[in-house]
């Protein structure tokens, strides 16, 4: 059972913010889900070595050889602040 | 054949490249198809008339000159809105990305404007490709073609809807649990999820990057093979792309099946199957058979377990992926605040729809403290023996042949429980953690809605599902019928 108190642990950690009415919504969405997924617990996984994708590719490398990249106006102009092209955010450390 | 629109993308690259066509006449048949059913369907987030009839004109001076034509030249495809298009609103369903113009194009894109294809606009879709109606659409849902108080899957239903009401010859999609394969089930189109690597996910907006793959949608398979063709191959700028030599998909289509030898994976009959699916399933396979395909029983034990390691693999992919829409770089932007978390808890607020919030707390869930090991390494574990089922299961078999999805479209607005919407996904899935290919194709009605027919190939066997699926067509005529609702 998701509470109150893991929704609101997990939406920090996600740095998702929440309304009130979401809360309550979410912990019985994520409780119901997770009854579900405990099937898991059910399959045989002695021995099993975990699988964190399907390529079959193993170290891809390649030379690391400098080529030009985009103009900064052009990576700027989606941003929804900008000065002096840069990035502009808010104070991390007042 | 008595409209432009209905022309396959076979049959109308053969009239463009005699001369009996224009690219212009195609596109502008195209367009005014849009014009006239769209506002029923809903099928496009965006229609790009202008760039669609400019890249007429210069298919058409290609097709004049003889110059650099492919059997995509002149042709008008729409593409879903979670690929990049250079200088073009690329929204992912999403208020987060409603105002997004990526800088560059997607490597199928270019590969779809090198070889002179036409873009007719961008298709709806579940935000960020989370979902299975295309209900989660932040814009608005889209409806299917064959009945328009239905859904027609997800999360690529835009690109389903567009094909199967002829606004498009052919679209790309995206499939990350079956996005590809159910809707294309449910409007009676060919969707097919390419191999894991076999396409290049470059400027394909990230989901779950393990599991995501692009691939087309059309209304047969040798058009399908056609766009393969195209947007196949490596590409520097996606390590997990595969370096594998890519087949002639067109010349693969033989239409001789005999000898083949197609595994019926007994665990897709899963509990809650519609009896109409059931049916026209079995009777598909049986046709199969009279091809001269040897079909037999295959078990594929750990099928039980694919909604549940999925619904942790891909969340917890998703919640990391994710976590790049901080306001900041691009996207929309909290502005009534000069604390910084406050900005960034705020802007996820109202930037994501409901279905991602939800995905992000089960992912970010699975991977905290304390569960990692019970959820995501366990969920890992299990997606290992699924993988190896498959393997086992392509020792002896060349196909495995299923239902797409255990049941016909339904209603907008009937699945209101996440946990069953999820279970659309329940035969799709487990291709997606393997990384094997597979593709949807129609494969008979039940009352008056389409039943998908799923075929599912290994490792870089798009070639042999594709065999399959023209095959079973040219015995058939699920493929060319059109809704009649539109």
């Amino acid at each position: 059972m998701i509470d109150r108190k893991t929704v609101m642990h997990i939406a920090k950690l996600a740095r998702l913010g929440l309304q009130e009415e979401e809360i309550d919504v979410l912990g019985q969405q994520l409780s119901v889900i997770l009854e579900h997924i405990a099937v898991l617990q059910e399959a045989d996984v002695s021995g099993v070595s975990p699988t964190a994708h399907a390529s079959r590719l193993h170290n891809v490398t390649r030379e690391d050889v400098p080529q030009p990249s985009y103009a900064p106006e052009v990576l700027l102009a989606n941003a929804p602040a900008q000065e002096d092209n840069c990035l502009k955010v808010r104070a991390v450390l007042e | 054949m008595s409209e432009l629109y209905q022309l396959t993308i076979d049959e109308a690259s053969k009239l463009l490249r005699e001369g009996k066509l224009s690219s212009v006449e195609l596109t502008r048949a195209h367009l005014d198809r849009i014009r006239a059913v769209d506002d029923k369907v809903k099928a496009f987030t965006l229609v790009t008339d202008d760039l669609a009839l400019k890249q007429a004109e210069e298919a058409d001076r290609h097709l004049k000159s003889g110059e650099n034509v492919t059997p995509l030249t002149g042709i008008p495809l729409a593409i879903k809105d979670v690929i990049c298009t250079k200088d073009i609103p690329t929204t992912c369903g999403s208020r987060m990305l409603e105002h997004f113009k990526p800088p560059f194009n997607a490597t199928v894109m270019e590969k779809l404007n090198a070889a002179g294809a036409v873009m007719l606009g961008k298709t709806n879709m579940d935000e960020f490709a989370m979902g299975s109606s295309t209900e989660h659409s932040a814009f608005f849902p889209t409806h299917n073609p064959w009945d328009l108080t239905r859904a027609p899957g997800g999360s690529s239903g835009g690109s389903a809807a567009a094909v199967a009401a002829g606004m498009a010859m052919g679209t790309l999609g995206s499939d990350t649990g079956g996005s590809i394969r159910q809707p294309g089930s449910l409007c009676n189109v060919v969707g097919l999820k390419p191999t894991y690597g076999r396409v290049s996910r470059f400027g394909l907006v990230a989901f779950a990057s393990s599991l995501d793959q692009i691939g087309p949608f059309t209304r047969s398979a040798r058009d399908a093979a056609l766009i393969m063709q195209t947007i196949s191959g490596s590409d520097p700028r996606d390590a997990t792309c595969s370096p594998e030599p890519v087949g002639d998909y067109v010349a693969s289509l033989s239409g001789d099946i005999k000898g083949l030898r197609i595994g019926v994976p007994e665990e897709y009959w899963v509990e809650g199957m519609q009896p109409g699916v059931d049916q026209a399933v079995r009777a598909s396979i049986e046709k199969l058979r009279e091809l001269g395909a040897i079909v037999d029983k295959v078990s594929l034990p750990h099928t039980r377990y694919g909604v549940a390691a999925y619904y942790i693999v891909a969340p917890a992919e998703a919640s990391a992926n994710l976590s790049r829409y901080d306001g900041v770089k691009y996207g929309y932007s909290y502005r009534d605040t000069d604390e910084m978390w406050e900005a960034l808890e705020k802007t996820r607020e109202n930037g994501f729809g409901a279905e991602v919030k939800r995905r992000i707390m089960i992912g970010t869930y699975a991977l905290s403290s304390g569960y990692y090991d019970a959820y995501y390494k366990r969920a890992e574990k299990v997606r290992a023996l699924i993988a190896r089922d498959f393997t086992e299961a392509f020792e002896k078999f060349d196909v495995l042949v299923s239902p797409t999805c255990p049941s016909v479209a339904f209603r907008l607005g009937e699945i209101s429980d996440p946990y069953e919407m999820y279970l659309q996904d329940v035969l799709t899935i487990p291709a997606n953690l393997a990384g094997i290919c597979g593709v949807s194709i129609p494969g008979g009605f039940s009352d008056g809605l389409p039943v998908g027919l799923q075929l599912l190939g290994n490792f870089f066997a798009e070639d042999k599902i594709l065999r399959v699926a023209d095959a079973f067509e040219r015995v058939t005529d699920y493929h060319t019928r059109w809704p009649q609702a539109i």
